[in-house]
């Protein structure tokens, strides 16, 4: 397991780009925003939650796709499926592995981002939290989507449209901990809420990933 | 149509294009599902216990199963450490073996289609599993690399492993013949 985790990073650290798109892809919506709505930084600091929020979910969507497509491709998929280790086990790994390569990137750049908005120094660590526990569930969620989606050509509209409904909860909880927070209040109860959709989605969506990878070969 | 594979055999799976070799191996395999009849292991259904079943099997598909970006090294440590804990030294002989030692650390991307058939022969060599199921395992080797491949299966068969190759041309295995199944 620890190796696939290993391998995997190594591979996506070696095509930099892949890493770079989500982070560069975050960064122009933040900035595109002062700019459409207005350079006010109290008018910002209303929004900026939502705002942070809709870009990271978006921009780590982007990556999803990639997530077992080239593996399909190259044939070592099958060999992964024959490898007589748990596949559940196996795909959990994949998705710790495309968390670090996609959500953790996204998690780091937020404060920069976040200070364009004007969002208060105090909010940043809700912000930096509740972002990592929603990249997470997106990594969880968008692995169903991505072994779902395998075979298909055009399969990220579907990937998309399978996985953002799913992660609507994840969305106004986590924009609502930066909101509370950026207004000085606690935002313990929504990330509490994100750590059990985490944990929720972590558990299960091995299963159903092992299980669409096998549907995958037929 | 039914075929049993003991150990120390070489079954050869002929057929024209489109006959249906790929999918019988595949079916052989446990990735696809046989539409009627089954696959057994020592009299049990594979499917009642895959990933032990999955353990003792190597398979060469069409594709060489190599990571682009990953070096010869890197791939065979990957792809082989996920079923066992291999050494560094082990993948070296390896790659010795199979007439590669001098690009094992080269990325799989600038290696020809023959070498990466070499890599990928290197990968079954290295799981230890009893049971191989090849694909065409000669397309795009030159004649030296026709020969060496025979010797490593040869060499697997020898110490009671069992192979199944599916080639259009029969396949001259020294030391053994082999039992063909015609498709056709």
């Amino acid at each position: 397991m620890a190796l696939v985790y290993r391998n995997d990073v190594v591979l996506a650290f070696r095509r930099w780009e892949q890493i770079a798109q989500p982070v560069v892809f975050f960064a122009m919506i933040t900035t595109l925003v002062p700019l459409a709505l207005s350079p006010e930084h109290a008018e910002l600091r209303q929004i900026a939650g939502g705002v942070l929020w809709i870009a990271a979910l978006l921009a780590a969507l982007l990556g999803l796709e990639f997530l077992y497509r080239a593996d399909h491709a190259d044939g070592t998929l099958e060999q992964m499926l024959l490898s007589g280790q748990p596949l559940a086990l196996l795909a959990l790994a994949k998705t710790a592995a495309h968390w670090t390569a996609s959500g953790l990137p996204l998690v780091l750049v937020s404060p920069l981002l976040a200070i364009s908005l004007g969002v208060p120094t105090d909010a940043f660590c809700a912000l930096m939290v509740s972002l990592a526990l929603g990249t997470g569930i997106l990594s969880a969620l968008g692995a169903i989507g991505a072994a779902l989606t395998l075979g298909l050509r055009r399969g990220s509209v579907l990937l998309s449209l399978l996985v953002l409904p799913l992660a609507m909860p994840a969305l106004i909880f986590g924009a609502r901990a930066v909101d509370m927070s950026i207004h000085g209040e606690a935002a313990r109860g929504p990330l509490l809420l994100l750590s059990a959709m985490l944990v929720l989605s972590l558990t299960l969506s091995p299963l159903a990933v092992a299980a669409a990878l096998r549907i995958s070969q037929e | 149509m039914s075929v049993e594979v003991a150990a120390g055999q070489v079954v050869h799976i002929a057929g024209s294009n489109g006959a249906g070799k790929t999918t019988l191996l595949r079916v052989l395999a446990g990735l696809l599902s046989a539409e009627q009849g089954g696959v057994s292991w020592q009299g049990q259904p594979i499917a009642s216990n895959f990933d032990s079943y999955a353990a003792t099997l190597a398979y060469l598909g069409h594709s060489d199963a190599l990571k682009a970006d990953l070096t010869a090294r890197e791939n065979l440590a990957h792809e082989v450490g996920l079923r066992r804990s291999v050494t560094a030294a082990e993948t070296d002989d390896a790659l010795t073996r199979v007439g590669l030692a001098s690009c094992r650390d080269l990325p799989a991307r600038v290696l020809s289609a023959g070498q990466r058939r070499r890599l990928a022969m290197a990968r079954v060599m290295l799981t230890a599993a009893p049971l191989w199921v090849l694909d065409e395992p000669f397309t795009n080797l030159d004649h030296v690399g026709v020969l060496l491949l025979s010797d490593v299966i040869a060499d697997h068969v020898d110490g009671g492993g069992a192979v199944i190759i599916a080639a259009h041309q029969s396949p001259a295995i020294p030391r053994h013949t082999a039992s063909c199944v015609d498709l056709a």
